[in-house]
């Protein structure tokens, strides 16, 4: 029984939070590692694409939610995020016709694009706080929950609870859906083919044909997806503020390096290895402790190896480790 | 228009922006700006030596800035009743258990041969060294951020004269910069902003929660200052007679007088830092550094030790920033470690370098009393401007109280539009590279 109670704690406290949250980062290190691997520089404003995004849900969301149209017990927002997509979508097209097209036809030094990004990213940080201004926004509705802590403990007469969120669930499910369609796409259709050719080896790609600027924008097109998903579902699961989609950045770009620069299979199990390290290195292992040990040895601290403001040095140490010992990430992934 | 003239006629349209600031609006305001922008045009000095110089992508400089305010608190504080024996070196021993428990480590991978052995040894050393230092360090911390909670609750500093602490803030920065670039600096470009911008978060989340260094989240107020204060001014009857005769009234004077100090203070180092790098730059070591940058490759063909050669500038430009970060805690007089902002401590401050001229020490002090002066202005150019665009709607309009009251927001992405015209138009910024 105790054995059950610490199982039931351990998947209540770190084992689904960390899901979650890894399903977020693979969704956004997806994103990362896709434009390392075509466009071939580090994206410093995709944080901020995922605010854009997000904040596009968020008042499309009001919208509908004015007009009376709801989603039944799934969040509203969840019919809001195509129209979000597309207007992200719309965003990233222009951004790159404006912006990238130039330094790309240039050939320029990557870390150029990366600068360029730098300012990018200011405009969209200015942008979104221009529109929706930088305070907390809520907009989750729909059941809050899909398993609570009291409908546990009645189920099952253990002492410990487990309470499932809509939105946990959700997150999982439509990073399953978005993460399979974008293997079928980039291993199926000739499109995503041409993509990872092009990913591979830029000229021999060139030289059978595929033209470059079609490949960019597919990338564009599935780099909004992706990040509006991304900044969607973390936004449902926590709550929405523009300066944390910045700060997202790190474990993002940590994910992404770990599994391996643009390489998407690494991306995602790069993004569930940082969750995992965050999650169980800042939580405090008390509770399940006293369950696993004798009474005597029941620790008196809370067990917590280091406060959770230090999850950004988990990210980083975990990135330094893997660049010490397998430089290219977990899945070989690419240099410049 | 020779390259003196043009030179010149740029720095001295910002000196008369900041002149007409001082006449618009008001003095106070125009030397607000000079100075933030004397100690903006040290950082962007510091970034210019390892980007314009070295090529070196560091993307942390707000921890280094936070690192020199946290050695004016380090510095010039005068040090908490007790806490030292209460638990002040419990600490420092703590502290140095889990040096020694990296250390150690480091010697087990580099001493032993390659295997499962080696790997055991180096997760038990870790494990035993960690336990080791959170069991000697916790109750050091606790009974030292029990002192006093309300006021003290850290170990103070070493109650020297504040102007010390800008240097010692350079040498913090740049020790801490070391031990980054030891591990860092041999990672590519991309992989070393990544890392350097980890470690900028690392070290503010340092700051926000170990309340017994600088108490945290919790700020350090009342800091030592260089110059008078402005109420012993106002008490002071020569001063206040020179007022009066220059047709000021005593309390507009003695802030003026106490900002002016400051800006003299902050040009001194400023011109200090600038030869130095003038210097360095004209100097055969700068050719190298120069020449690595343009060609790796070719420069360790030549003999050159190109990582050692890194990590010096990206130390030398880390206490640059160091030692502007130290001059900025003493003008503020408080160290608020929940204020540091990569966007404004570390991106702005790369703004500042570009538009001005990287690899340019002339373009980046530009750059820096520039875009600081833009991201002071903005705002108020902002508002003025929503102002004028919804003048025409109704008093009650929410669009129009919405584009109003985000008009403050407009400061980030103007210095996004000016950094990519810039890019675009004038890729080697206002000054370029010789």
């Amino acid at each position: 029984m105790d054995f059950l109670n610490a199982l039931v704690a351990l998947s209540n406290f770190v084992i689904i939070p960390a899901i979650a949250y890894g399903s977020q980062l693979a969704l956004g290190a997806l994103g990362v590692t896709l434009i390392y691997g075509i466009l071939r520089f580090s994206n410093f404003a995709h944080g901020d694409t995922m605010a854009f995004g997000a904040m596009l849900a968020v008042l499309i969301t009001w919208l509908f939610q004015s007009m009376g149209i709801g989603f039944g017990p799934l969040p509203t927002a969840l019919l809001a995020l195509p129209f979000a997509i597309l207007g992200t979508m719309a965003l990233l097209l222009f951004t790159d016709r404006l912006v990238y097209r130039f330094y790309r036809e240039q050939k320029a030094k990557p870390v150029i694009l990366v600068i360029v990004s730098m300012g990018v990213m200011f405009i969209m940080n200015g942008l979104v706080r221009f529109i929706i201004g930088p305070n907390d926004q809520r907009f989750s509705d729909g059941e809050r929950f899909i398993i609570s802590v009291r409908e546990f403990k009645a189920m099952t007469g253990l002492k410990e609870g487990l309470a499932i969120k809509t939105t946990q669930g959700i997150t999982v499910v439509v990073a399953i859906i978005c993460v399979a369609l974008l293997f079928w796409f980039l291993n199926r259709t000739r499109t995503g083919k041409s993509m990872r050719a092009y990913s591979d080896n830029e000229d021999l790609a060139l030289l059978s044909g595929i033209n470059p600027e079609r490949v960019v924008m597919y990338t564009w097109l599935i780099v909004a997806a992706l990040a509006t998903t991304a900044g969607v579902l973390y936004g449902l699961d926590k709550s929405f503020k523009p300066f944390v989609y910045f700060q997202l950045l790190l474990p993002i770009f940590a994910s992404a390096i770990v599994g391996g620069l643009g390489s998407p299979l690494g991306a995602i199990a790069g993004g569930f290895v940082i969750a995992f390290s965050e999650v169980t290195i800042t939580y405090a292992w008390k509770k399940v402790l006293k369950y696993m040990l004798p009474e005597n040895l029941e620790p008196s601290s809370l067990v917590q190896l280091l406060s959770t403001d230090y999850k950004f040095a988990v990210s980083f140490v975990i990135l330094i480790v893997v660049l010490l010992f397998k430089p290219t990430g977990l899945f070989k992934g690419k240099s410049v | 228009m020779s390259e003196t003239m043009k030179n010149t006629a740029l720095f001295g349209w910002v000196f008369a922006m900041i002149v007409l600031t001082g006449i618009m609006q008001s003095w106070n305001v125009a030397l607000l700006i000079l100075n933030m922008g004397l100690i903006s045009a040290i950082m962007a000095l510091g970034v210019n030596l390892q980007w314009g110089f070295a090529g070196l992508f560091n993307v942390g400089v707000m921890g280094f800035v936070a690192l020199g305010g946290l050695a004016v608190v380090l510095t010039s504080a005068a040090p908490v009743d007790g806490a030292w024996s209460a638990g002040g070196w419990r600490i420092v021993i703590a502290l140095l258990a889990g040096a020694g428990t990296i250390v150690g480590t480091v010697m087990v991978r580099q001493r032993m041969a390659t295997g499962r052995a080696r790997n055991i040894t180096t997760i038990a050393i870790l494990v035993v060294g960690f336990i080791l230092y959170r069991a000697i360090l916790d109750p050091g911390v606790n009974a030292v951020e029990a002192i006093n909670p309300a006021l003290q609750g850290n170990l103070g500093g070493l109650n020297l004269p504040v102007l010390m602490a800008w240097p010692i803030g350079g040498l913090l920065a740049a020790g801490v910069a070391w031990l980054i670039g030891k591990t860092a600096l041999g990672l590519r470009s991309d992989y070393l902003a990544i890392a350097t911008l980890g470690i900028a978060e690392i070290i503010i989340a340092v700051m926000k929660n170990e309340d017994w260094l600088a108490r945290g989240v919790k700020n350090v107020v009342g800091l030592d200052r260089p110059v008078p204060y402005e109420i012993d001014l106002q008490n002071t009857s020569s001063f206040v007679n020179r007022a009066e005769g220059l047709g000021l009234d005593p309390a507009t004077a003695s802030s003026l007088f106490v900002k002016l100090n400051y800006s003299i203070l902050f040009a001194v180092v400023l011109v200090i830092i600038f030869v130095m790098a003038q210097l360095a730059l004209k100097s055969p070591w700068g050719r190298m550094m120069r020449a690595i940058r343009d060609n790796e490759v070719a420069a360790e063909a030549m003999g050159k030790d190109v990582t050692n050669r890194h990590l010096q500038i990206f130390v030398l430009g880390s206490a640059v920033c160091g030692i502007a970060g130290a001059m900025m805690t003493t003008l503020d007089g408080q160290l608020t470690p929940g204020t540091y902002n990569p966007l404004r401590y570390t991106f702005l401050i790369w703004v500042m370098v570009i538009v001005g001229g990287s690899g340019n020490n002339l373009g980046a002090v530009l750059g820096g009393f520039l875009i600081w002066f833009l991201w002071v202005q903005v705002e108020p150019m902002g508002l003025w401007l929503m102002e004028l665009i919804t003048a025409g709607m109704a008093d009650d309009s929410g669009l129009r109280k919405h584009l109003i009251d985000s008009a403050a927001h407009m400061r980030l992405l103007t210095m996004g539009v000016i950094l990519l015209l810039v890019l675009r138009f004038s890729p080697r910024g206002l000054i370029p590279e010789k």
